[in-house]
């Protein structure tokens, strides 16, 4: 469970102070799907960077299944990147110089799991997302979807307890897009959290909950199938 | 993380720019090349000088007539030197402690003759004990004879290339051999000696040492050598025979020489110029390392959207540093190893090419550049690791490019 409670987060630009959040209350039950909606630069990035413990609030309490996060250290908070969060990235983020096998391979590589029971893991993890014929391609060697679809591979080999998607199919076609999105709600049926950052009301309307910020607050929250009344009534305005 | 998977993610990022890592680690190479070269040089000369001196024997001591020059004045005036005689060397033999043998020597340049062949040659006039002095091995026969030193005995022993000039057929000994005009028998044929100080002892004819002073019409000697007893100290056996020599003469007008003496104090010259060389070597290594900062520092900003992901994906700060770690670390210990290959490489080209000189590394040497090399790297690498480790995970992962 994600428990957020008056989270900030401020950015000092010389005279100016910017408040990327200013005071987020969220709580995200075990297996919910959620979307994060928004105009540029309302926060959503970086409400999302701080449930993942790549950032820190500047104020506020995060409580992690329960736990303050706040006062980990760097390498408690790595484990538990490593092993209970799956990230997925608009832009894939995948290391050129690695096949899509040594890709999914690096977080077993980290966590110290010994060479041969990484194997069997990544060939089921590639199986996962249909890449297995794919494995030994490099990420420039495949498509947008593909390269996603490796990427997700690679968030979810360390079974997470939370997935958390900044844009995934920001950079796809429909197809594609379609394809990861149903990856990913592949997951969360199996009771992963998922979390998504979208602009598009199509992806974010599968969601069980939609959360709508705008400078750094929560303007508005409802359940996924209500946005398209939501869209109707923003465009009769 | 698990070593061997360290070490090849970061072979592998490595190997993603193989000529600019190749580029960075050519100074490190160059620089334990040439601390390899300089001290396998410089050890060489030292190991040269001392087998050059180890043919004079150890614990001798040479007593040279000499010191006349510094005297000055005018001659038949108290500046006259005087001569180092078989007294003298008797004197010494008697009075100071310690001494277990001494030979006196006269030399000089005769001709040497027999069955028509004729060699001019260095003729020593010496006695029995300077064969064991110098531990001369003899081949066939036996050194000069033992016996009084006043003796003039018709005998000569024979360098090994002399007697073979002389008698190509063999059969060197009991033959009669004509020594400046004297007709001497050969008791005896040298073993092969070799070259020292550019002296070859096998072109030598060995006479005793009252025939020769007759034979050369000389009063004085060439020099006395004489050895101390094992565990003596020869720095005050050198005193001693000095201050006997000024009671003697009335003056210091000789020179006491030890040969350890003289390769101590060379030997020391020649350590302190190699370990001043090796340590310029050395200081080109840190040069070096700044170079391959330089390289890891490129390969950081270019990484930085590769360094936010594996902190997004759970790499801990430790992870992330020996990384970069790992990978300066690799770069250092191959080129130090490319470093000692070349190094030995050439140190073995000269050896083929002048064989008598036994130029050779010391292993210290080799050790202590390779592990330099690698700490140079490592030091030079932890700024670059550091600053990865620093890298903000966010505006690292804003970078589109892996
Ligand atoms: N490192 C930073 N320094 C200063 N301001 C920052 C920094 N990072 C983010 N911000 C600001 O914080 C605000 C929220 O940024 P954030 O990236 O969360 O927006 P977003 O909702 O994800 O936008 P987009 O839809 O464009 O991705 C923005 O005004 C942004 O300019
Ligand atoms: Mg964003």
């Amino acid at each position: 469970m994600i428990e957020l409670e008056d989270i900030w987060r401020t950015y000092q630009l010389g005279d100016t102070t910017l408040h990327a959040l200013a005071g987020i209350d969220e709580t995200i039950q075990d297996g919910e799907h959620v979307a994060i909606m928004g105009p540029s630069g309302s926060g959503k990035s970086t409400l999302l960077n701080i449930i993942g413990l790549l950032d820190r609030p500047t104020r506020g309490t995060y409580r992690l299944d329960g736990r303050a996060v706040g006062g980990l250290d760097d390498d408690a908070l790595a484990a538990i990147r490593r092993r209970g969060i799956g990230y997925v990235f608009q832009s894939y983020h995948l290391i050129e110089r690695l096949d899509a096998r040594g890709n999914v391979e690096l977080p077993l590589i980290l966590d110290g799991v010994a060479p041969r029971e990484r194997r069997g893991r990544v060939e089921a993890a590639l199986e996962a997302v249909g890449l297995a014929e794919r494995a030994d391609h490099r990420p420039s060697e495949l498509s947008g979807g593909q390269r996603q679809r490796v990427a997700i591979a690679r968030a979810t080999i360390l079974n997470p307890r939370v997935i958390l998607a900044d844009e995934p199919t920001g950079n796809l076609d429909s197809s594609s897009g379609e394809q990861v999105l149903a990856l990913l709600e592949g997951f969360r049926a199996r009771g992963l959290t998922l979390i998504l950052v979208t602009h598009d009301p199509a992806v974010a309307r599968r969601a069980e909950r939609v959360i709508i910020l705008r400078d750094g607050r929560v303007v508005r929250r409802m359940p996924g199938r209500e946005l398209q009344d939501l869209e109707r009534a923003l465009a009769g305005e | 993380m698990r070593t061997l998977d360290l070490l090849r993610l970061s072979a592998l990022s490595l190997l993603r720019q193989p000529r600019r890592s190749v580029l960075s680690l050519i100074g490190l190479a160059i620089g334990v090349a040439a601390v390899i070269i300089l001290t396998a040089v410089g050890r060489g000369a030292r190991t040269y000088v001392e087998q050059q001196f180890e043919v004079l024997g150890t614990h001798t001591l040479a007593i040279l007539p000499g010191h006349s020059e510094t005297t000055g004045g005018l001659p038949g005036f108290g500046g006259v030197p005087h001569d180092l005689t078989l007294e003298d060397a008797r004197a010494v033999g008697r009075q100071i402690p310690g001494v277990l043998r001494l030979a006196p020597v006269v030399v000089a340049n005769e001709e040497c003759s027999a069955g028509g062949r004729s060699r001019r040659v260095v003729v020593v006039g010496t006695t029995a004990e300077y064969g064991a002095v110098r531990a001369l091995r003899v081949r066939t026969g036996r050194f000069l004879s033992p016996g009084s030193w006043d003796e003039s005995r018709p005998e000569v022993v024979l360098g090994k290339t002399l007697a073979t000039e002389l008698f190509p057929e063999g059969g060197a000994l009991g033959q009669l051999v004509r020594v400046g005009g004297w007709r001497l028998r050969v008791i005896g044929v040298l073993a092969r000696q070799g070259t020292t100080f550019g002296f070859d002892l096998d072109q030598v004819a060995f006479i005793p040492v009252r025939t020769a002073m007759t034979m050369f019409n000389k009063t004085s000697l060439f020099r006395v050598v004489l050895q101390s007893r094992a565990g003596s100290d020869m720095h005050l056996a050198e005193q001693r025979v000095r201050r006997l020599m000024i009671e003697r003469h009335g003056e210091e007008d000789v020179t006491v020489a030890t040969p350890e003496a003289i390769v101590d104090t060379l030997g020391g010259i020649l350590d302190a110029l190699t370990l001043a060389l090796a340590g310029i070597a050395a200081i080109s290594l840190l040069v070096a390392g700044i170079g391959i900062m330089n390289v890891m520092l490129v390969s950081v900003s270019e990484r930085t959207a590769e360094i936010g992901l594996l902190k997004a994906i759970g790499a801990n700060h430790r992870q992330v540093l020996a990384l970069f770690l790992a990978e300066a670390a690799i770069l250092s210990l191959a080129g130090g190893l490319l470093g000692l290959g070349v190094g030995l490489g050439l140190v073995k080209l000269l050896v083929t090419l002048a064989p008598t000189f036994p130029a050779a590394p010391p292993s210290w040497a080799i050790l202590s550049a390779l592990l330099l090399s690698l700490s140079t790297g490592v030091a030079f690498g932890w700024l670059p690791a550091r600053r990865a480790v620093g890298l903000d995970p966010i505006a690292a992962l804003a970078k589109e490019v892996l």
